[in-house]
């Protein structure tokens, strides 16, 4: 039963993928980003990752995904016009596909990966408690240096979007 | 068949091969803004999939991170399109040459 939920949701996300590369207007680009994100909450929740699914679900498809729907009203961007894409550009992304795919099949076959179990072990410890628990004690610096980048990140976003002054 | 490890590092390399394609393929900025929003989220998906499948915790902390430092990436970039279209007009990547040649 959840391998069939895998196999539904992960064609869920890749096609809704193909949607946000393939649309050529935006806003429905960013409606199949929506779509994109809930598959990988779904994902998320198979891992038994809830935190995370619900943070998925509200940061990504609803703060930043907002966002971008204002922007792209806000500088009325168009339909994006048919253009021949380079044969440069397909190989490189053949090339970059190549070695991911090497990559994977490297990564699948080497025994590191062979020692964790077939199928989903039982789920050990991982709650929210526990989640916080690790969050709060073996990762407390990179969480406050995190609070720093936010705030750095806002602070630049108000001066970047301040008018500039023409005298 | 059922899904191990394997499946789920497939779909991660699957999107960030699309989302790579995409940001290669692309000419609106939004959009390559969107997909590096999905090269991102393969990040997140092979993460989590590593650390459940280990029983550890970290991985599931670090796409805490990557989820916060991909919100401020998002405001911040946003707001440098949003600056670039005040100055230029257009959010088009091949119309913004002016360090060409």
């Amino acid at each position: 039963m959840t391998d069939l939920f895998f196999y539904i949701f992960a064609t869920l996300t890749l096609g809704c993928a193909f949607g946000v590369v393939f649309s050529r207007n935006p806003v429905n680009a960013a409606m199949f980003l929506i779509m994109t994100f809930i598959g990988m909450a779904a994902h998320f929740v198979m891992l038994e990752a809830y935190f995370l699914a619900v943070i998925q679900i509200l940061v990504y498809a609803g703060a930043v995904v907002v966002l971008f729907l204002f922007i792209i009203m806000l500088l009325d961007v168009g339909e994006e016009k048919k253009h021949r894409v380079k044969p440069l550009t397909w190989v490189a992304s053949l090339v970059g596909f190549a070695l991911l795919i090497l990559g994977v099949v490297s990564i699948t076959s080497s025994d590191n990966i062979k020692t964790a179990s077939d199928s989903l072990p039982e789920a050990a410890g991982a709650s929210l408690k526990n989640f916080g628990y690790e969050l709060f004690t073996t990762y407390q610096l990179p969480m406050q240096v995190t609070g720093f980048l936010l705030l750095i990140a806002m602070i630049g976003v108000i001066v970047l979007s301040k008018k500039v002054k023409t005298d | 068949m059922t899904v191990g490890l394997e499946q789920y590092i497939a779909v991660s390399a699957a999107l960030f091969a699309i989302g790579f394609f995409g940001v290669l393929r692309r000419k609106n900025t939004l959009v390559i803004y969107m997909c590096l929003e999905l090269m991102l989220n393969a990040c997140n998906l092979g993460l989590i999939a590593f650390s459940r499948f280990h029983g550890g915790m970290s991985g599931s902390v670090f796409v805490f991170f990557t989820i916060t430092v991909a919100a401020a990436e998002v405001a911040v970039g946003l707001a440098i399109i949003v600056a670039l279209f005040r100055k230029r007009q257009t959010v088009q990547v091949p119309e913004l040459n002016a360090l060409k040649n």
